[in-house]
């Protein structure tokens, strides 16, 4: 089913009939969410209203790693197997990534000056996650750099698989080192610390960041099938025009990853 | 509702989180339509 799934034609097919019920459930999910975070979360005993940044914050960081968690993913698919979609998913999921990791960074600081009473400490989780957003930009400025598709395939690939070491760092930071930021409080054994007035619009929230995610990305993996089919028939052009020459097209046609 | 002393943070925080989404969108909406009008260019150039 998922070589069925993965084939570009069939990909093409099914994610365009997807797409939009899944950028329809995260509307509603986000709407549902924000509803709840704003007006049904109460403040919190100690951070009072700023408590309601955590609604974006969270959501964000989860989505910075998760996305990244795709591009190692598509990255082992782009070096084993060689398979043309796991290129595209992950030129398509870095600036998704990237974006949701600035968020979390702002979010994150503009949390942190009214708590912590600075915007910025060198805390081995906000360093860790600077770094993930520095990784991200690294990524995309390494595919506008290597002209030829393939071979920026499999450098990006690369690269890709030793940021992955960074990810473990992100989740185990608050463990491994005596931090700043507050140690697990969702995903820890023993379960979640938070109230469940709080937890469930959190929860909401990050279901429809995901949802938005997903959609982005899938939209964003169609235009780039569509990217490189336009340099195919700019190179086959070429081509027909002067026989006797190499050509060598980027990716033309507006911008990229 | 009152978001008291802090109410600049949070606002910034969500005025930030929905401007880079709408960026987000924004430009892959932008980079579908020229892939497209790209696509088209070369259909029109076949038809000739």
């Amino acid at each position: 089913m998922w070589t069925r799934l993965a084939n570009p034609g069939h990909f093409l097919r099914w994610s365009v009939a997807l797409t939009p019920w899944l950028a329809g459930a995260a509307a509603l999910t986000g709407a549902l969410g924000l509803y709840l975070a704003w007006f049904v979360a109460p403040p919190d005993y100690q951070q009072g209203e700023t408590v309601r940044i955590m609604f974006i914050h969270v959501p964000a960081a989860w989505l910075g790693v998760f996305f990244y968690g795709s591009m190692v993913l598509s990255a082992i698919g782009t070096l084993v197997w060689r398979h043309p979609l796991a290129d595209v998913a992950q030129r398509a999921a870095a600036p998704i990534g990237a974006a949701f990791t600035l968020i979390c960074l702002v979010t994150g600081a503009l949390w942190g000056k009214p708590m912590w009473g600075t915007y910025w400490v060198w805390d081995a989780r906000l360093t860790s996650m600077l770094v993930l957003f520095l990784i991200y930009c690294g990524i995309i400025a390494l595919w506008r750099t290597v002209e030829e598709p393939n071979r920026a395939a499999r450098t990006v690939a690369i690269l890709t698989l030793v940021g992955a070491v960074n990810l473990p760092i992100i989740k185990f930071s608050v463990n491994w080192w005596s931090t700043l930021h507050q140690p697990a409080s969702i995903l820890r054994m023993g379960g979640p610390t938070i109230d469940p007035t709080m937890l469930y619009p959190l929860i909401v929230m990050i279901v429809a960041g995901t949802l938005t995610g997903i959609a982005l990305h899938l939209y964003a993996m169609r235009t780039e099938i569509l990217r490189r089919r336009v340099r195919t028939l700019t190179i086959r052009e070429a081509e027909r025009l002067d026989p006797g020459a190499s050509v060598m097209v980027a990716y033309p046609a507006g911008p990229s990853a | 509702m009152d978001l008291g002393t802090h109410g600049g943070f949070i606002l910034g925080a969500y005025g930030f989180t929905v401007l880079t989404l709408a960026l987000l969108i924004g430009n892959a909406v932008r980079d579908r339509r020229a892939q497209e009008r790209a696509l088209a260019a070369f259909r029109d150039g076949e038809h000739r």
